[in-house]
């Protein structure tokens, strides 16, 4: 079975580009990139600012039970309705450092679409520490879980 | 999760990327992968015991020799680094979806 979404990333690259198909219109698939209301419900975080508009910036927070766990801000420097949107992206403290992504929002049918993202970092070891996380808070979560199962077996 | 951030460290230098290609080629003896290189024979020799020694390489007796040759064990864990990123970005995107749906069947 072909995946939904499938992310491309070559050996000895600073870049990777992360494609997915959606069952919707192209409009909505960019209306959640760009209305606070739907950013905040898809990627769980609060969304302090967000300017659309050529040379915009944002600033997004996430909380987990009152604490901030998580800040990302960027600039955007390009955005063409529908269709594209150039920004850069950085997760504060955190070792990835500032992504350059360029965004196409592609049309397939009237209720099907197609969206490209291509991040750029500051280099492929940059790229490495962004591909590690997930990684890395998956294993920890594992061993937290298992924490919490001996903890009350003691 | 230290062997496998070593992986990482591992392929992040550009003379051991380099090392991974020519062997992936083919097997070869530290002698002709050191030809390849301006760096002096120890230099190599130390790229190719990090390679080993993150699984990347592995060792074959040939004779009075020994090849290296690609781990086919190593090289699949890089390959698995890229799974849970891709998998964090479809779970997202399924939100986006469903989330988007909802929105549309209100429009109409």
């Amino acid at each position: 079975m072909e995946q939904k979404t499938n992310i491309n990333a070559l050996e000895g690259k600073q870049d990777l580009t992360i494609t997915r198909e959606f069952d919707l219109p192209v409009e909505l698939v960019y209306k959640a990139y760009t209305e606070a209301e739907f950013i905040a419900q898809w990627m769980g975080t609060n969304v302090l600012k967000l300017e659309n508009r050529n040379h915009g910036s944002f600033e997004f927070e996430t909380s987990y039970e009152g604490n901030v766990m998580f800040k990302a801000n960027g600039t955007i420097h390009k955005l063409i309705p529908n269709q594209e949107m150039v920004r850069t992206f950085e997760m504060e403290n955190m070792p990835v450092g500032v992504q350059l992504e360029f965004l196409n929002f592609e049309k397939v049918t009237e209720d099907k679409s197609k969206l490209t993202i291509q991040i750029i970092y500051k280099s492929e070891k940059h790229r490495a520490e962004q591909l590690k996380l997930p990684f890395s808070y998956g294993l920890n979560m594992a061993h937290n879980k298992l924490e919490e199962v001996l903890s009350i077996q003691q | 999760m230290k062997l496998r951030r070593d992986v990482f460290q591992a392929i992040a230098d550009p003379t051991r990327r380099t090392i991974i290609t020519l062997v992936a080629a083919s097997a070869m003896t530290p002698s002709t992968i050191a030809e390849n290189f301006d760096y002096s024979r120890q230099t190599i020799s130390k790229h190719i015991q990090i390679l080993t020694e993150c699984e990347l390489l592995e060792q074959e007796q040939k004779g009075r020799e020994i090849y290296y040759q690609l781990n086919p064990k190593g090289m699949k864990q890089i390959a698995d680094f890229i799974e849970p990123f891709r998998k964090m970005w479809d779970e997202r995107f399924n939100n986006l979806e469903t989330i988007m749906k909802k929105h549309q069947s209100k429009l109409k």
